[in-house]
């Protein structure tokens, strides 16, 4: 398994005011487990608010759990949902992608070499792009650049937190399409998350329905499409526009 | 951007001529002119007298006359003549530019060094305990009329303590330092005048950076930084301090011409020789062409600073691009 996860917990306490003293914590996380097998996408679906997020920020190190376990056999990265807010508007192209290579050690030679690289599996022009700054970009560019700015560091897992809910349909599957070439040329593994069942269909092997920070349903991505065991999954389906 | 820049430059033309024409009506609308304050209390100067005073000024002649006859004359350069002691106004104005500058220079790089770093610090701590006391400092920064803050700073420093000179740029001995004793007294004498000068600014400006730290810090970007394992001194000083600087060179091209317009009553409760000074002075003595004179060189310094700050702006953030390019 790359990804293990046990009963993790998150917790978020509304900061105290000078009249309410005490105040429920919000349930963002409440007992979610689930587990990823190389080379699988695991996709987790749910409402806005339902805690999908918050779970993709634990795991990729970004938040504290407050209880439960969780392991990552694997170098990881993350990818998010607003390509146009995620890259930082005054640092070029190279820069954002080199980043974190320069801070981990790796030769100006050798950053230049991954970064090229990266460029080229999500099909961009590397002498083109590089030293332009995000703004250049379309949303779908910026999006590309976003996965590129991820595989620099030849992560094994990537977490996707909604990376193409922000972009035209027409985009969408360009970067789905992208998403899985990716996957099968280096066998990476998903953490895939999206409120768009459709999207979500079409990306994962296994699925989890994710409702007030539980996950209520956890199956074959076939299975919870086919015979949905969960009213709330009915529900989400049902809630699916077809054309 | 160089397009921009002369298009910005020839606009600073029609700006100055427009403000001057305010000025130059406002001033005559005061109540009271050069003649009747030189002379309104001499019995025995006569009316033709006065008459002959009005004339050789050409304050006789309607306001629109008078008007384009200073615009004529500024044309070449020619500011007129004071009418208290007959220098040329270039030359007083000239003579007192210096202190102001010095005065404002030291009190924006006050602002800078002190604003920011709190403002930024307070945000990035939002609701500590650190946050809270500046936050109200900065309220009372606000609040508090910067005249009277000056008279108090007098009253307890130079007053009560003695610790600080209270008045004037340089003592009457100062020709006799050696350079270094010099560069000390002009120093000790600064204290005072920027402490006051840059307290307003200082308020203004932290809490800018506060609030622009706060938005930054909510961007997605910083996740994206986060998510990359960069330590966290890395994540707040290169990418949110960077960006939330932004909108803050727009602001301090702002707080410029709270500056100088304070310069008239801060130089003036401090004895400052500089050029806000002498516009007090010049205009408790109705010296038109001083006043027109200190007011284009205000007016200049300041389309100055926002001009600088425009630019600057550019500079720093790619995504603008001045002039449509």
């Amino acid at each position: 398994m790359m990804i293990e996860v046990t009963d993790l917990k998150k917790y978020f306490y509304k900061r105290k005011g000078f009249f309410s003293p005490s105040s429920d914590p919000v349930k963002a996380v409440d007992g979610v487990s689930f587990s990823v097998e190389k080379g699988s996408t695991f996709g987790l679906v749910g409402e806005s608010g339902c805690g999908k997020t918050t779970v993709a920020r634990i795991l990729s190190g970004i938040l504290e759990k407050d209880a439960g376990r969780f392991s990552i056999s694997g170098k990881r990265d993350m990818v998010f949902q607003d390509p146009f807010g995620s890259l930082n508007p005054r640092m070029h192209i190279y820069g954002i992608l080199s980043e974190s290579l320069k801070v981990s050690k790796v030769s100006p030679a050798e950053a230049r070499a991954r970064c090229v690289e990266a460029l080229e599996l999500v099909n961009l022009d590397p002498a083109g792009v590089m030293d332009k700054y995000p703004h250049q970009f379309s949303g779908g560019e910026r999006q590309r650049i976003a996965i590129a700015r991820a595989l620099v560091n030849r992560p094994e897992i990537l977490i996707l937190d909604e990376p193409v809910s922000s972009l035209d349909v027409s985009i969408q599957a360009g970067i789905l399409n992208l998403l899985k070439d990716l996957q099968e040329e280096k066998s990476l593994t998903y953490l895939f998350i999206s409120h768009d069942l459709r999207v979500v269909e079409f990306m994962s092997d296994t699925v989890g329905v994710m409702k007030n920070g539980k996950i209520v349903e956890c199956a074959s991505a076939k299975e919870i499409y086919s015979s949905p065991k969960h009213p709330y999954t009915r529900i989400l389906l049902e809630a699916v526009p077809s054309f | 951007m160089k397009y921009y820049i002369i298009k910005r430059l020839l606009l600073t033309i029609p700006m100055l001529i427009g403000i001057s024409i305010i000025m130059f009506v406002v001033m005559h609308l005061a109540p009271g002119d050069p003649t009747s304050m030189r002379y309104g209390l001499n019995p025995e100067v006569s009316q033709g007298a006065r008459a002959n005073f009005n004339r050789m000024y050409g304050l006789d002649e309607p306001l629109h006359v008078q008007y384009g006859m200073w615009i004529k004359r500024l044309l070449t350069l020619d500011f007129g003549r004071s009418l208290i002691d007959d220098r040329p106004v270039i030359d007083k104005v000239a003579s007192r530019l210096p202190a102001t500058v010095l005065l404002q220079a030291v009190s924006i790089l006050l602002i800078i060094s002190i604003a920011i770093p709190l403002g930024a610090a307070g945000g990035l701590k939002r609701g500590s305990f650190f946050d809270k006391v500046t936050t109200v400092f900065v309220f009372v920064g606000y609040a508090m009329p910067t005249f009277w803050l000056a008279l108090i700073l007098i009253f307890i420093f130079g007053f009560k303590l003695g610790w600080l000179p209270v008045s004037g740029m340089t003592p009457w001995y100062a020709d006799y330092l050696p350079f270094s004793a010099k560069a000390g007294d002009l120093a000790w004498h600064l204290v005072l005048p920027v402490v006051t000068t840059a307290f307003g600014g200082l308020a203004a400006l932290s809490r800018y950076s506060r609030s622009s730290m706060i938005e930054v810090l909510r961007e997605p970007y910083i996740l994206t930084a986060r998510a990359k394992g960069l330590s966290e001194n890395r994540v707040v000083f290169v990418h949110a301090l960077k960006n939330a600087l932004l909108p803050i060179v727009t602001i301090l091209g702002l707080t410029l011409p709270a500056l100088i317009s304070g310069s008239f009553i801060f130089e003036t409760i401090f004895a400052w020789p500089g050029m806000g000074r002498l516009g007090y002075e010049a205009i408790m003595n109705y010296d038109y062409p001083v006043i027109m004179g200190v007011g284009v060189m205000a007016t200049l310094l300041t389309l100055l600073g926002i001009f600088i700050s425009d630019v600057l702006y550019a500079v720093v953030d790619p995504r603008i691009r001045l002039g449509g390019e």
